[in-house]
């Protein structure tokens, strides 16, 4: 018997995955924490898919000293290309589900992991960017000294602890793409085994 | 006896003299005192003390148990610390009839109440020396409001509190002739000199004064006062002095009679005369200055017209309590039943019930009258008095437990004694000569105990000697047990008078940590270095400035001329907690100013010199503290200098860019 229906329980885990990325378009992607003696409170910084929020415009100020950029979120283009690709993607875990369509499911995965990766080099781009392209006219300038914050995890710098994670919206990205990779792989097994 | 025995017991002898020589001063402080009020580093103190500052005119912030000063919060005086009374801004809060007057005399402080509890919105302050009542926002820590006072000399039994901010009082100190009508000889006291006691309305939502009624009294010296509360509450008590209404050599004069008044005032009453339209309107002039947290401005206007209603004709506002001996404290116990005297000239302390009080108004259990108002009699009101309390009884708190503290300011000491049997329980010397004391929360219906506060005159001997004038001093006792223990004695600013206090979460939680710019209404606000600019107006020029780590926009003005008025209107661009930002002229002959994030401030500025002059910010604020500075250009009258500035010139070090002034 040929079938090229997808198995049920992947049809709601696809619907599930659409639903949460249509969720992170909305709620913050990553979070930066910094600590330092003078800001025993923390400062905190949030990237959404579209914007930057929490207390940049304090981290902004602090930055003055070492010729550090200012951040400004509409000078990121991925702001506004982030949100939609993450609606297509949302919609096309959708389609797969309610079309029973494998193709479309193979697509998506693969389309989204490479989607994933780059996201990942942009953000670390950024980041190298934002640390090592400082003002030569810096009022501090500390020889060898660069500031790209870490990837993921904690770093020190100069006076500054700092700390970065995914946020509920970039959990559910990471999530999403591990169960789209399972998914496809098992759908894969299945077509096979039921030709 | 052989002569060298001989000498060596008158040796003895002068040595044993000497060792009995009194120690009066004996420190009484047990063993566990110094872990009882140690604070450690990063922890915070347990409750918040306001102390008045006496002829300082300012308001001590202080911690306890720790005694530790917070801030300095300027309330009757200029204060060039911060700009206050010198800016542009705050230069009306301290207007007044008499034009502005920048100092005064400060005693009490009454912390808004709710139900009889500190519900830590505000605090009300008195003025003594020209009548004045203001209200500082305690979630700003800064004085918003300030009211004149008219018919008043010497605002002394102000600002005391209804148990739900209803009222506010100011009682005069000096009987006066009414405003406007004092150009009569001191002989004719008796005839033209009067008592007025003003019961000031505080808005329910937004805490503004308005002097609601006066009431026109007897010429007596209204001293201190204290409003009922539960049963009592519709009542407000202030003890007066002078019933002879002598007008010279009053120390004697006005000792002479064996008991005084304590003048207890129907003002649920009173506020029934005044709907039915019994008060007369007054022509007076007083002040009324407001600060608005929006604008960031302070505004005065004179306000010309005040109700008086006469105690001589509405009989039943007014009743006189004999009170022995020169009444002082006038306090009331939390359960508003027990009005506490203090005859400081007494050798006891009447307590007065409120519950006879009210059985012998409704009998009419007078013994005489005294200019119109009906004097009850004394055994007919007392509860009980407390005997041998002490010397100079002044002040009583309480602890909620049913027991009072009196001060005693003669034997320097004091005095806890149980209020139901009027027995004495204990008591502890205090260094030296204490006026005021202060139970936390004690002139509440729930006082908060634990502990207590003596605010002491004299400190010889306690710390270390600043030449012929001391700090003043407060004494810190917990009075958590049966006997009150000394824990700490610490300096104070000013001369200390009443305090309040409460416990800290009440205030910490609605604490403003920076005003936000996008809320800043200040006509002169700049809101971003963008918006920066320098506009002459004929001879006044407007700076529209920002401060930011680590710079002035502008930084260079030239163009100014001998003669102009120029005005900086400066405007701290942060927006975090903490980073205030100073700002400075050589030669200003005012003040600097202090500027919390996201507030304007304006500096008013008149050079009289042509030349060069820096400007500079005054509170170290970042790593390039040093270089937030820039240069004023002054050239003579009538030179033609054209009005430029620069703004932010990092990397041609100030060729350009340059912008022009603008002209109107």
């Amino acid at each position: 018997m040929k079938t090229n229906a997808i198995q049920k329980w992947s049809k709601v885990l696809l619907i599930l995955l659409g639903i949460g990325l249509i969720v992170s378009i909305f709620v913050p992607i990553w979070s930066i924490f910094l600590n330092a003696p003078q800001y025993p409170e923390g400062l905190a910084m949030y990237i959404h898919s579209n914007k930057v929020s929490g207390e940049y415009s304090i981290i902004n100020g602090l930055n003055h000293y070492i010729g550090m950029k200012e951040i400004h979120a509409d000078e990121f283009w991925e702001f506004t290309i982030l949100p939609y690709a993450l609606g297509i993607f949302a919609i096309l875990c959708f389609l797969a589900a309610f079309l029973n369509s494998r193709k479309i499911l193979y697509t998506l995965t693969g389309v989204y992991l490479l989607f994933g990766v780059g996201f990942v080099f942009d953000f670390w781009r950024w980041l190298y960017d934002y640390g090592h392209n400082l003002n030569p006219q810096a009022a501090i300038i500390v020889p060898g000294m660069s500031y790209q914050p870490p990837l993921l995890g904690y770093k020190q710098l100069l006076n500054f602890e700092v700390w970065s994670y995914p946020n509920i919206g970039g959990g559910i990205m990471i999530g999403a793409g591990v169960i789209l990779f399972i998914l496809a792989i098992m759908e894969f097994k299945l077509a096979k085994k039921s030709v | 006896m052989k002569t060298y025995q001989k000498i060596g017991l008158a040796a003895l002898a002068a040595v044993s003299m000497v060792a009995c020589k009194p120690k009066g001063t004996k420190n009484v402080v047990s063993g566990d005192a110094a872990e009882k009020v140690y604070v450690a580093p990063g922890k915070h103190d347990e409750v918040y003390n306001f102390v008045s500052g006496g002829f300082n005119g300012q308001i001590s912030v202080v911690g306890l148990p720790s005694g530790r000063t917070l801030k300095i919060v300027p309330v009757f005086s200029v204060h060039p610390e911060n700009g206050y009374g010198f800016s542009e801004e705050t230069k009306p809060m301290l207007e007044t009839s008499h034009g502005f007057v920048p100092w005064d005399d400060q005693h009490h402080l009454a912390l808004s109440q709710t139900k009889g509890e500190i519900d830590g919105r505000y605090l009300f302050a008195n003025a003594n020396n020209t009548p004045r009542v203001a209200k500082i926002d305690l979630t700003t820590f800064r004085t918003t409001e300030i009211l004149e006072i008219p018919n008043s000399a010497g605002n002394h039994s102000s600002p005391f509190l209804t148990e739900n901010t209803e009222y506010v009082v100011a009682g005069t100190r000096f009987a006066v002739p009414a405003d406007g009508q004092g150009d009569v000889p001191i002989e004719s006291f008796k005839e033209n000199f009067k008592g007025y006691l003003s019961f000031i309305g505080i808005g329910k939502e937004d805490g503004k004064m308005d002097i609601t009624f006066q009431i026109e009294a007897p010429g007596f010296n209204f001293d201190l006062s204290h409003a009922g509360k539960g049963k009592s509450h519709g009542w407000f008590f202030f003890s007066c002095y002078n019933s002879e209404q002598a007008n010279t050599l009053l120390e004697v004069n006005a000792s002479q009679n064996e008991k005084d008044f304590i003048m207890a005032v129907n003002w649920k009453k009173a506020e029934e005369y005044l709907k039915a339209g019994k008060a007369k309107k007054m022509a007076v002039e007083y002040a009324h200055n407001t600060f608005d947290e929006s604008t960031q401005m302070a505004k005065s206007e004179i306000l010309k017209e005040v109700s008086v209603l006469s105690a001589k004709e509405l009989k039943d506002i007014c009743y006189l309590i004999p009170c022995p001996k020169s009444p002082h404290g006038c306090d009331i116990d939390p359960t508003g039943e027990y009005i506490i005297g203090s005859g400081k000239l007494a050798a006891l302390i009447p307590v007065f019930s409120f519950d006879k009080l009210m059985q012998a108004i409704e009998k009419k259990d007078f013994s005489g009258e005294f200019d119109g108002i009906p004097i009850l009699k004394y055994e007919s009101v007392l509860h009980g008095e407390v005997q041998k309390p002490g010397l100079g009884p002044l002040h009583t708190e309480f602890d909620g437990k049913g027991n009072a503290y009196t001060s005693m300011f003669v034997s320097s000491e004091i005095v806890k004694w149980d209020i139901k049997t009027c027995k004495v329980l204990d008591r502890q010397p205090t260094f030296y000569s204490t006026g005021h004391l202060m139970v936390v929360g004690g002139d509440t219906a729930k006082p908060y105990g634990k502990y207590l506060v003596a605010y002491n005159k004299i400190t010889k001997d306690r710390y270390l000697p600043t030449g012929p004038e001391l700090a003043q001093s407060a004494q810190l006792f917990d009075i958590s047990g049966d006997k009150m223990k000394l824990l700490l004695d610490f300096p104070t600013i000013g001369e200390p008078h009443y305090a309040q206090a409460g416990p800290a979460e009440l205030f910490t939680k609605n604490q403003v940590k920076f005003y936000k710019l996008e809320d800043n209404k200040h006509p002169y606000v700049t809101k971003g270095e963008a918006e920066s600019k320098v506009v002459r107006e004929g001879n006044k020029v407007h700076v529209y400035m920002t401060s930011i780590r680590s710079h002035f926009a502008p930084d260079n003005i030239e163009g100014v001329k001998v003669g102009d008025e120029v005005y900086f209107h400066v405007t701290n661009l942060e927006q975090d907690w903490d980073v205030p930002h100073g700002f400075a002229i050589k030669g200003a002959q005012n003040a600097e100013l202090l500027i919390m994030p996201g507030e304007t401030s304006t500096l008013k500025w008149v050079p009289l010199k042509a030349g060069m002059y820096p400007m500079y910010c005054t509170d170290f604020c970042s790593a390039l503290h040093q270089e937030m500075q820039g240069y004023v250009r002054v050239s003579p009258a009538g030179s033609n200098t054209p009005l430029i500035y620069s703004l932010n010139n990092k990397k041609d070090n100030a060729q350009s860019p340059v912008k022009q002034g603008e002209t109107k």
